[in-house]
């Protein structure tokens, strides 16, 4: 319990707030009378609304992180970001092909990346974001594809990259490139469509529908449970 | 890291791991199963919706006299925040064939639906496009496409789950349309996790008598709802969006339709109005009332304002007395508390124990079933263990998820669950996880018929804001589903509707009406509805912010 009222000072738009040492950014913001608007989202590190910068006390450092997720310290700057006004392409997904040339037409600025890592260091997700980028300049889509699995798109990548790139956008493209025509189809899948189109279930759910509450919860209770 | 005290109970799990382990490796059941008459005696002694306070009766509107959740009640009996008087409706900021509340994955079914259907749509949402309930599902979305699974399994499932409530030309609209919604998601491109022969990896869910739970990870609403926001953003010449601008009242016409939306900007606080031959709502659910004071699951947005908004303009409720409490809810690290751990954890072999380390319910009844079987170990039966900020929890044993799957099967299954216990120190491969329930999930909701169309015409409804779908209990990866096909079948039919919809002159003139009952019962002009986001700030400093007193709202 003591913990829990231990207080910290953090600076919001420069100025002096004292707030619980066990907050959050945002936690930090509301305790200091902020009511957020933009900015906030899940607020369980799930949306990527919340992306912010924040410097720590004695550091010249920007760092990058969610609010809803990094625990504030003493004498921590901080403030939200809005919104990222990030370029997003349009297209259809049904007339491009899962390779490099999508990624030549769409997001030509991938092939600007000079390595330099920045973009992995922002990421709150952990993912190793300038290796996708590079799996892209190589075309390996669904490598791409697997590494940018985890993106929530707050855009951090974005907003800290010198190459100017929008890898949060192109992750997306490559992981949609890669479900519609990279993954293997599921034959039990196409097969289940079909029947149901064509009434194979029809009648039998038509009669549980029809059944009577103590009939049909003696069928509930006595189906068979197979775990898996 | 757990504080010292908790490591002898700790060491208690790890004791018993070993002859668990045995256990579920043998195939037998882990723990029997509950009766209908146990179960029966679990809910109502332990579960919060059997409380007396829990419910009351709603005294205005199209549910009058009927017991529903207290809290929404409430919500409920309060003014508008506008006054119809200063709005011009016979000059609309905005016209379209389809407007669309609400920017989760049910929104974007339905944009994309109607788009397809020939309709210009309009898309509106309180947060940015995604920021959703939707996007944090984290363990899965059924279908019945296994060979040895079918819809008519499904539909047994649902309405067991659902205490045989739920509509039946509803649930049979989920069950009959899973596999085709499976098929749209993954041809637009979600990445479900396949078996080297592409067919999909399912899991058991609570209640679930096959496996059935699709995944992408333990992001799999996410894979979802990303998917979607890019296929609406790849529409712009049929889909407008609208940021940070929710709805906050219907419009109606003088025949009775619905026929559009108010809408006031978060930022600018200026008041827009839209007129739309037919409006869906897509608004999701409550979790941000914090009923009985749960922490919740719930996105920032949660706070209902499709009900109040479907409410006031005439449309009824079903089920509104059925609140659900996801059994594993966070409760340690302080900054985690009420978070959501994936029903997948248990689907992968996680087993829910006492501080004895001893298992006491079979880990996958339904939710409602669970949850209540896990406040009675930690209350009646005194074995749960007390956090530093005085919750109480039980064990869920993620350790054997390693020990069943092989190692690395967290990391590559559960990477959500590892990343958000390893910021706040807990490593889950290791130790367990400490949960107790929290809320997740509004069961009912404005009632809607197998079109998703509600009783005013032109009003329809889909995803966690209508009510009927799930009765009272929703299973596991059920609502992932309903989103897509009842946000799929919201866009179609409101489409087709709007092709013949003519309009008659606009007004308001209901929320006169509405307010007239309200102010009878003598409430506060300072309750106003919708709540739009909840407020956080300490009360000390809500005193000196002088101008921003409305009750329970944004200024």
């Amino acid at each position: 319990m003591a913990k829990d009222q231990e207080m910290v000072k953090v600076y919001i738009l420069g100025e002096g707030f004292d707030v619980p040492a066990s907050s959050t950014i945002i936690t930090a913001m509301e305790y200091a009378g902020f009511q957020l608007t933009t900015g906030v989202g899940c607020r369980e590190g799930f949306c990527g609304a919340c992306a912010t910068l924040y410097r720590e006390k004695g550091d010249y450092k920007l760092q990058a992180g969610l609010a809803c997720q990094t625990v504030v310290s003493d004498g921590m700057y901080i403030a939200q970001i809005p919104f990222v006004p990030a370029e997003k392409p349009i297209y259809d997904i049904t007339k491009l092909t899962p390779d490099i040339n999508s990624f030549k037409t769409l997001y030509p600025t991938v092939f600007r990346c000079v390595s330099c890592n920045t973009c992995t260091k922002a990421c709150p997700q952990d993912i190793e974001v300038m290796d996708y980028v590079q799996a892209l300049i190589k075309g390996d889509i669904a490598k791409a594809a697997d590494l940018s699995f985890d993106c929530i798109r707050c855009g951090l990548c974005a907003l800290r990259c010198p190459a100017e790139i929008v890898q949060y956008n192109a992750g997306i493209l490559a992981r949609r490139l890669t479900g519609r025509y990279l993954l293997k189809k599921s034959p039990d899948l196409e097969l289940r469509v079909k029947e149901i189109a064509e009434g194979k279930y029809d009648k039998d759910i038509e009669k549980l529908m029809k059944t009577n509450k103590e009939k049909i919860k003696k069928l509930y209770y006595e189906r068979e449970v197979k775990l898996g | 890291m757990y504080p010292e005290y908790m490591q002898e109970s700790i060491r208690n799990v790890e004791k018993t791991r070993p002859a668990r382990l045995k256990l579920a490796k043998s195939g037998k059941q882990l723990f029997p199963r509950m009766s209908a008459q146990e179960r029966d005696v679990v809910l109502n002694k332990f579960h919060p919706d059997y409380k007396p306070e829990a419910r009351r009766e709603i005294r205005i509107g199209p549910n009058k006299g009927e017991r529903i959740t207290t809290k929404v009640a409430e919500l409920l009996e309060t003014f508008s925040r506008i006054n119809p008087a200063d709005f011009d409706l016979d000059h609309p900021d905005y016209e379209t064939d389809v407007l669309v509340i609400g920017a989760g994955s049910a929104g974007f079914s339905a944009s994309i639906l109607a788009a397809e259907n020939g309709a210009n749509v309009i898309l509106v949402t309180k947060l940015r496009i995604g920021d959703s309930n939707s996007m944090m599902a984290q363990g899965g979305i059924q279908a019945a496409v296994r060979p040895d699974d079918s819809p008519v399994l499904h539909y047994l499932d649902v309405i067991g789950g659902g205490h045989f409530d739920n509509k039946p030309e509803l649930a049979k609209a989920l069950v009959c349309d899973a596999p085709d919604a499976i098929k749209w998601l993954q041809d637009l491109g979600v990445m479900f996790d396949r078996n080297p022969d592409g067919t999909m990896k399912t899991k058991s869910g609570g209640g679930t008598c096959r496996p059935r739970m699709h995944s992408a990870r333990d992001y799999t609403g996410a894979a979802i709802c990303r998917t979607l926001r890019d296929e609406v953003q790849n529409r712009p010449d049929k889909i407008k969006i609208l940021e940070h601008q929710p709805a906050v009242e219907l419009i109606k016409d003088s025949n009775g339709r619905v026929a559009g939306a108010v809408l006031y900007h978060l930022e600018n606080k200026e008041y827009f109005t839209i007129k739309a031959k037919a409006t869906i709502l897509s608004t999701g659910g409550f979790g941000r009332l914090h009923i009985q004071g749960f922490e919740t699951t719930n996105h920032y947005g949660a706070t209902a304002d499709g009900l109040v908004m479907g409410y006031r303009a005439g449309a009824n409720l079903l089920y509104m007395d059925s609140v659900q409490y996801h059994p594993t809810g966070a409760v340690y690290p302080l900054q985690i508390v009420g978070f959501l751990c994936t029903e997948k954890l248990r689907g992968m072999g996680a087993q829910p124990v006492n501080k004895n380390g001893e298992l006491f319910v079979y880990p996958l009844e339904p939710r409602d079933i669970e949850a209540s079987a896990f406040i009675r170990e930690c209350t009646e039966r005194g074995n749960g263990i007390k956090t530093p900020a005085g919750n109480l929890g039980i064990w869920l044993d993620t350790p054997l998820i390693e020990q069943i799957n092989g190692a690395g099967a967290i990391k590559q299954n559960l990477p959500a669950m590892l990343r958000q216990f390893g910021r706040f120190d807990v490593d889950i491969t290791k130790e367990p996880m400490l949960v107790y329930p929290t809320l997740h999930y509004q069961n009912g909701g404005l009632e809607i018929n197998d079109h998703c169309e509600t009783k005013l015409p032109g009003l329809y409804v889909a995803g966690e804001a209508s009510g009927g779908v799930h009765g009272r209990n929703r299973l596991m990866g059920n609502s992932q589903l309903d989103l897509i096909v009842f946000g799929r079948r919201a866009g179609r039919y409101a489409a087709e509707y709007a092709k013949g919809a003519k309009l008659g002159k606009l007004n308001l003139d209901h929320v006169y009406e509405y307010e007239k009952e309200v102010e009878k019962l003598g409430i506060d002009r300072k309750k106003i509805s919708p709540m739009v986001l909840p407020d956080y700030i300490p009360e000390a400093v809500k005193k000196r912010q002088y101008t921003t007193h409305y009750e329970g709202t944004l200024r």
